[in-house]
């Protein structure tokens, strides 16, 4: 459904990170609509494909019988995407501080932390099956 | 056959300028290309002095990341240097966050970073 101010839409994509790739450029050319500035574009699109990535690849293996399932509430205040696959899950606390001295040269652990950083929040549910990202909307 | 290239490579004064030709280093197969064409220039050519070029980057994602981390690796490992520049405020954040600012040289433009080798 969509009207002046927002829309809601729900897609379910086979776990191929092109799919996702779709899914997320079908998000962004919302936002742009929507009125959303170019720096919540970059942290929206690259909080999506991190999210996605980790559904495709992390959760569901890639898998050919396993999707994953985006729902999306845009509007001009905030966007809110919840997305969701079908794999074991995973335990965001326990994932190591990519910024610890030690961890520094460890080339993964990023993508939570970045995800984070770019959203107004991030939550888990379902034992990390599920990942809801809100981003409010900058006005100036 | 397809063209995979998605690095342009130039000699400077004894410096080997790695250009990114994508907008976006996002996409899953993309990463893995460049990732596979950097590696080479240190496994493969015994490059020592490297320079990554960000001028045409907007976007970036932890998968890249990864790679520019395990690259890092290897220049040093084989005694050679690695120094990024050109780098948009945007895509600086994305590093500040990390605190892999900390990690990588990263200079303002090509000049300053050739300069520094």
């Amino acid at each position: 459904m969509a009207d002046a101010t927002g829309e809601r839409f729900k897609l379910t994509i086979p776990s191929d990170t092109a799919e996702g790739m779709k899914a997320q450029n079908r998000i962004l050319n919302s936002l742009e609509r929507l009125g959303y500035t170019e720096r919540d574009l970059f942290g929206m699109r690259l909080a999506l494909e991190e999210a996605l990535v980790n559904a495709i690849k992390h959760g569901n293996g890639q898998a050919d019988d396993k999707v994953v399932r985006i729902a999306c509430e845009l509007d001009d205040e905030s966007a809110r995407v919840v997305i969701r696959d079908q794999g074991d899950g995973f335990d965001p606390g326990d994932v190591p501080d990519p910024t610890a001295e030690e961890n520094l040269d460890r080339p993964c652990g990023r993508g939570i932390m970045l995800m984070r950083s770019f959203m107004t929040e991030v939550s888990y549910a379902d034992k990390g099956r599920e990942v809801t990202l809100v981003k409010d909307r900058t006005t100036s | 056959m397809a063209d995979h290239r998605r690095i342009n490579i130039e000699e400077i004064g004894g410096v080997t300028v790695a250009r990114f030709v994508d907008k976006k280093i996002l996409d899953e197969t993309n990463i893995q290309h460049i990732g596979d064409q950097l590696f080479s220039l240190v496994d493969d050519d015994g490059r020592k002095k490297i320079l990554l070029d960000f001028e045409n980057v907007e976007y970036l994602s932890s998968a890249a990341l990864g790679k520019l981390i395990t690259m890092d690796k290897k220049v040093k490992a084989a005694g050679g240097k690695l120094k990024l520049c050109s780098v948009r405020p945007e895509i600086y954040e994305v590093f500040a966050i990390t605190k892999l600012n900390k990690l990588f040289d990263i200079r303002e433009d090509q000049e300053r970073a050739l300069e520094a080798f």
